[in-house]
């Protein structure tokens, strides 16, 4: 099976904008959900090798089963996001989740799931606080980190 | 026949000509898509199997209705109706 987690590679060509404020809510929604998986969508544009998120989403998170370690996204949730940024004149650019008492890193399980062209940012929350933040992408079968800015 | 507009996520546009939206005929939402890979082979491999049936990490909505809660590729389509094709979003902590 290969390793769903390439070898730490940052490229400046691979970089995604998500103003503090947007961090900020996602850092609250992550703290308020723990210890659960709480799950959403990034909307905004990108160009080139570059994305800029300008709205986040919260989904519900179907997975009640093992809330606590996995999460299925609720495609209805995703459906009205996806609405909402047509309306907008933006688009969806990828989607988040949390790992609680886990690394931000991408587990085999979504590896499984991705798709080329997303970005997938991966919160790693721990009691009252969100430990990290980091931003993946799928490249062929495995993950490249992309560089968050503001 | 009905002529549908299906929306294409952004990741599969490379596939579907650089397009958002492609508009299609058929009766049902299996063959507006069939009708689409016509054009566009790539994209509907990516959003169908041999067997005709979604992929397992793709939605595939007419209107703001999962087919999957209707009839499936079955579900007949109307003049004007509005097909969107998304990610099936899943994963976890290892």
């Amino acid at each position: 099976m290969p390793d769903p987690i390439q070898p730490p590679r940052v490229s400046p060509m691979n970089r995604i904008s998500l103003p503090d404020p947007l961090r900020e809510e996602l850092a609250t929604i992550a703290v308020d959900g723990y210890p659960y998986e709480t799950c959403g969508v990034l909307v905004g544009a990108s160009a080139d090798d570059e994305v800029r998120v300008e709205k986040v989403f919260q989904a519900r998170n179907l997975n009640t089963e093992r809330a606590r370690d996995r999460y299925v996204l609720d495609p209805d949730d995703l459906m009205s996001a996806d609405l909402a940024a047509r309306e907008a004149g933006l688009e969806i650019v990828g989607f988040w989740h949390t790992h609680p008492d886990h690394p931000a890193r991408p587990s085999e399980t979504d590896r499984e799931a991705a798709w080329d062209g997303y970005s997938y940012v991966i919160l790693s929350v721990s009691g009252a606080r969100v430990e990290d933040l980091r931003s993946w992408r799928l490249n062929g079968e495995g993950f490249v980190e992309e560089r968050v800015e503001a | 026949m009905s002529r549908v507009i299906v929306r294409i996520p952004t990741p599969l546009r490379g596939f579907a000509g650089g397009n958002s939206e492609i508009a299609a005929e058929g009766a049902d939402v299996g063959a507006v898509l069939s009708a689409i890979g016509a054009d566009h082979p790539e994209l509907l491999e990516r959003v169908m199997k041999d067997d005709g049936q979604p992929r397992e990490f793709v939605n595939i909505y007419l209107g703001s209705d999962n087919v999957r809660t209707l009839d499936g590729m079955d579900t007949p389509v109307g003049e004007g109706d509005v097909l969107s094709i998304l990610p099936a979003v899943a994963g976890g902590a290892p």
